[in-house]
């Protein structure tokens, strides 16, 4: 047995060791500060927030960072770039744009929109954010003439990217009473995540891994360039039809319930590369399990650090996503020849 | 030249890259069980045909593998059946040297299955064979590029397809370990493979069995390494700046100097 067979399984223990240790931590943070969790139950109103608001939140957490965290890797795998993250075939600007028609269409006191418990309202834009997600993916793909051509791929989700965002801006621009409900989305939020939202994202992304752990010895392939994954007999297309489907559900999904959280699907892949090599069946699950944990633990911050106020949650996950990739940087001397 | 049965045959090939065409009807056949090197100028088209043989490229005309249409055999059949290493290929450089050489037996296993002892032997051997052993449990990024090359051609090796092709494996190869490669071509020509080369070092590609002659997209000989139509035409290609002659039992060539080479038109 070689020294690194275990390894993969080690980093999978610790790994779902931090996701115990951070929802029991999680259960007990809330607006009144921290309490341990089992100490909560004493009181049955507090034992009903705990079940109906923490415990679904913190589960709806980690269900989105396993889905940024499998779609960053299916995406890096895919595109063999380590820069690649979930949102890069267009579907961020597109959920943004879905969530800025539906709060123009929708109209009414869209300041209080998102504080408001109007779960029609919130299906809504839920809704929209996805719509607008996957139709902007199916953008890139018309524009890009099927998903064949992998750099084609990359220009067209940039260039979708950039014009979805034009019009969201000029929507803003028209419509400044937006402004606001868009800014909340576009950093993310875990905070209105129930049993509904957590249970979705968890289904999806048990739906999505299954497929995602079938093509990853295609992934494996790909590593070595196209050609010689052709020569390998793999069925490429098929491939990258099936991952780029993978990709525009999981960021679609999570976009939708909890809106733009950054870095966590680009930086998961980069952790658990950094931590052990291994092939693409164990990178997508320990990524999963790796963007699960970065965003519980961004979500913990976001409630504890400031309580009773909280913090966007994507703000968040942008500065330790970011300053972990800086050092991780620093420490390789250059991400893409380290990466 | 003998009749032994054709493992990659071509007829009527032609290519192009985007709008530019590189192969113009190309009929060629490559005898089983005997090592072909491609030679000709930069540009002359040799790697597109090499591709093409793989049935890696989409191309006008008909190529045969082992007497059956390319397109007939079914892709996992095919990568079983014919190994190819690129020129250039940029792999990820986080993988592990042992995980590459492994995808090699890829067609061999099912969608699912993990990896045999036929394969873990597989990979050793061809690990063993190109001296890459030692760092099976290496990252590429750690390894030079010349290390780097040994490892991709044991990934190609540990396909053990009867038919090898390959392109610039030589590339960054330090001279020991290109004697090591052509031993290792040798051995697996004597076990009854097909090997197709593309070399850049011409004092290599005279060591194979028969030069196919590249310019311009066209085939302008193929025969023999040993015949002298053969170095007549080698020499013709790359503008008679260059001699073939015999030193001890082998084909060297020689530099020919400017001054010394007959004048000709400029190719357009």
């Amino acid at each position: 047995m070689s020294p690194c067979a275990w390894r993969p399984a080690a980093v999978l223990f610790v790994l779902v060791l931090l996701v115990a240790g951070l929802l029991a931590l999680s259960l007990g943070v809330g607006s009144t500060g921290f309490e341990w969790v089992t100490r909560l139950f004493d009181d049955p109103m507090a034992g009903q927030i705990v079940l109906d608001i923490r415990l679904p939140r913190s589960l709806g957490a980690l269900a989105a960072g396993a889905l940024l965290g499998l779609a960053g890797a299916v995406a890096q795998g895919l595109f063999r770039n380590p820069l690649a993250d979930p949102y890069l075939l267009g579907s961020a600007s597109g959920a943004s744009l879905g969530v800025a028609f539906a709060l123009v269409w929708l109209g009414q006191r869209p300041l209080n929109l998102l504080l408001s418990s109007d779960w029609l309202m919130r299906l809504g834009l839920t809704g929209a954010a996805f719509v607008g997600a996957v139709g902007a993916v199916l953008l890139t793909l018309a524009l890009a003439r099927g998903v064949q051509q992998t750099l084609r791929l990359l220009l067209a989700g940039v260039i979708v990217g950039v014009v979805l965002g034009a019009i969201t801006s000029l929507l803003l621009l028209r419509v400044p009473e937006i402004m606001q409900p868009m800014q909340a989305f576009m950093l993310g939020n875990t905070g209105f995540v129930g049993w509904t939202s957590a249970s979705l994202m968890g289904a999806v992304w048990c739906l999505c891994a299954l497929v995602a752990l079938g093509a990853a010895r295609g992934l494996d392939g790909l590593s070595l360039g196209e050609a010689t994954a052709l020569s390998l007999g793999l069925p490429l297309g098929v491939l990258r039809s099936v991952l780029v489907a993978v990709l525009a559900l999981a960021t679609g999904t999570a976009v939708a319930q909890t809106g733009l959280i950054a870095f966590v699907g680009l930086a998961a892949p980069h952790l658990v590369r950094g931590l052990v090599k291994t092939g693409h069946a164990w990178q997508l699950l320990l990524a999963s399990l790796t963007g699960g944990c970065l965003l519980m633990l961004a979500d913990v911050l976001a409630r504890g650090l400031t309580a009773p106020q909280e913090l966007p949650v994507g703000a968040l996950t942008a500065v330790l996503g970011g300053s972990y990739l800086l050092w991780l940087m620093h420490r390789r001397g250059s991400l893409g020849g380290g990466a | 030249m003998s009749t032994a049965p054709l493992a990659l045959q071509a007829r009527g090939l032609s290519a192009r890259l985007g709008e530019r065409p590189v192969l113009h009807d190309i009929d060629l056949g490559l005898r089983q069980g005997a090592w072909t090197s491609v030679v000709g100028p930069n540009g002359a088209g040799k790697s597109t045909l090499l591709r093409a043989l793989a049935g890696l490229l989409p191309c006008e005309g008909e190529i045969r593998l082992l007497q059956r249409p390319i397109r007939q055999w079914p892709a996992r059949e095919r990568g079983c059946t014919v190994a190819w290493l690129g020129q250039g290929e940029q792999a990820a450089h986080d993988l592990r040297v042992l995980d590459v050489v492994m995808l090699g037996r890829l067609p061999h296993r099912g969608w699912l299955a993990a990896p045999g002892a036929a394969d873990h032997a597989a990979v050793e051997q061809a690990l063993r064979s190109t001296q890459a052993w030692a760092w099976r449990e290496r990252s590429l990024g750690q390894l030079s590029g010349g290390e780097r090359q040994r490892v991709l051609l044991a990934r190609a090796l540990a396909v053990q397809a009867p038919v090898l092709l390959m392109d610039e494996p030589l590339a960054n190869l330090d001279p020991p370990h290109q004697s090591d490669w052509l031993d290792t071509v040798r051995q697996l020509v004597e076990q009854g493979h097909t090997v197709v080369s593309v070399l850049h070092e011409l004092g290599m590609a005279l060591q194979a069995d028969e030069l196919v002659v590249m310019a311009q997209g066209r085939i302008c000989h193929h025969g023999p390494t040993a015949a002298p139509a053969t170095h007549r035409a080698l020499e013709q290609v790359f503008d008679q700046r260059l001699r073939i002659h015999p030193v001890q039992g082998q084909w060297v060539p020689l530099p020919v100097a400017r001054a010394e080479s007959t004048p000709h038109p400029e190719p357009s």
